[in-house]
């Protein structure tokens, strides 16, 4: 318990600081820009409480809003993100429930479930905050497009992550 | 009451949700011209000062950028230099002396533009009204013989060059001290004619042709050229003179405008005889 909450701690500073400093700074040609600061709350333990999960969305995203000086946008996108969260992990529970000690990640779920989980929630992540950036719905597709693009990078980093977890662990 | 607080509680994830999402909602609204929020931004303390130190590295990464920038405001700064600008009074220079009465003046100027193919060639040159200069003075250069200023405006003036078919230059052969007119004859730029040498001098290819100083426009004695090819037409004469010119006027750069003291004095004197 207290090795994972270490864990995820370190996790979480890592994220926001690699977020903060590199990649709030990549944009493919001023349209795409990846946040992968959100498999934090990907990562989270199945055990953890819902309500503990809104709240560190919301302390991970203040983080990164105080950052890139947008302050609310991603704590509200984060928030609604964990909120999703809970509601899915109910209805892709495997039968029986999740296993005690597993964790959601592609070595304890497979890739199918993994990438169905990340694919939806992010994309609902990156919906909700493209569009509470541009504000308004004038610039509809231009938006879509922006957060379907970004979707598609965050999860080549998201899984570029798992692969580092998948092969750490498997040694050990 | 009850029924409230059950309510609540069986409810608290969504209630959580909403409480959370009207913060952010709220920062969001009251944030949303971030130059007003004093804490939560990226000008406090901690990341501040993280932002600067990655700054410091970032820096490398961008010397190429920085370097073409200051070299280009180094031309900028290089363009408003002093020695970029040229004297509007000064290079003037007097000799005092009471045994010699200074004939002429010479004032260092430099060519900006000029031409040498067409019928009627002028030189601009940088020195204007505001550096003392006058129409009908005359510009030498190191090499010879320019020619005559024409026009004068304020910073500049425009010289009728040697090549200019209605410039006749009182020149004289250097040898024997016979007095000709040199008159440029088109084409090529480096060869000019000799008018008005008797068919008794006695002349030899490669003999310097100089000013005479008669006309007081230019100082005795600047080269104008060489003899480069001469012939006397059957019952004539006048000599028919090719002189090849010393001045390059292709490569001209560096010039003299000269000023002469006593011109006005000469012509005036000159005036009385022809009336």
């Amino acid at each position: 318990m207290v090795i994972n909450v270490l864990k995820h701690s370190g996790l979480f500073i890592l994220l926001v600081l690699f977020q903060g400093l590199i990649l709030n700074n990549v944009e493919f040609g001023g349209y795409v820009v990846p946040f992968l600061y959100v498999v934090f709350i990907l990562a989270l333990p199945f055990e953890t409480p819902s309500w503990l999960v809104l709240v560190l969305g919301f302390v991970l995203g203040i983080t990164v809003d105080i950052f890139s000086s947008t302050l609310g946008m991603h704590a509200s996108a984060s928030v609604l993100m964990a909120f999703a969260r809970a509601y899915l992990l109910k209805m892709m529970a495997p039968r029986g429930g999740y296993e005690f000690n597993s964790k959601p990640n592609i070595q304890f779920m497979g890739l199918a479930w993994y990438s169905l989980y990340a694919l939806i929630l992010i994309f609902s992540h990156h919906l909700f905050l493209f569009y509470l950036e541009s504000f308004k719905l004038t610039q509809f597709f231009q938006t879509f497009g922006r957060a379907v693009a970004s979707t598609f990078f965050t999860i080549l980093l998201v899984f570029v992550v798992q692969l580092f977890n998948y092969k750490s662990t498997t040694k050990s | 009451m009850g029924n409230l607080i059950r309510f609540l509680s069986k409810n608290s994830f969504l209630f959580l949700f909403l409480f959370l999402l009207f913060v952010s909602f709220t920062l969001l609204v009251q944030n949303n011209n971030y130059q007003n929020s004093k804490f939560f931004n990226s000008s406090n303390f901690l990341i501040g000062n993280l932002y600067s130190t990655v700054n410091n590295v970032n820096e490398y990464f961008n010397l190429k950028e920085i370097n073409s920038e200051l070299a280009e405001q180094n031309a900028k700064l290089k363009s408003v230099q002093i020695n970029n600008f040229y004297q509007v009074y000064g290079n003037v220079f007097l000799i005092n002396d009471t045994t010699y009465s200074q004939k002429y003046v010479y004032t260092s100027a430099k060519a900006i533009n000029n031409s040498t193919n067409k019928r009627e060639n002028y030189i601009t040159i940088n020195k204007g009204a505001v550096n003392g200069i006058k129409a009908g003075m005359g510009v030498v250069s190191a090499m010879g013989v320019v020619g005559t200023v024409k026009n004068v405006s304020e910073n500049f003036c425009s010289v009728m060059s040697v090549l200019h078919e209605k410039n006749a230059v009182s020149a004289k052969i250097k040898k024997s001290g016979y007095i000709g007119s040199l008159v440029w004859e088109l084409g090529n730029y480096r060869i000019a004619g000799l008018k008005d040498i008797p068919n008794h001098v006695k002349l030899t290819k490669g003999d310097t042709i100089i000013t005479s100083g008669y006309s007081s426009v230019y100082p005795e004695g600047e080269l104008i050229g060489i003899i480069q090819d001469f012939d006397l037409p059957e019952g004539n004469n006048f000599y028919n003179i090719k002189i090849e010119l010393a001045v390059d006027y292709k490569k001209l750069s560096h010039v003299f405008i000269v000023k002469s003291l006593i011109k006005v004095e000469q012509e005036k004197l000159e005036e009385l005889n022809g009336n």
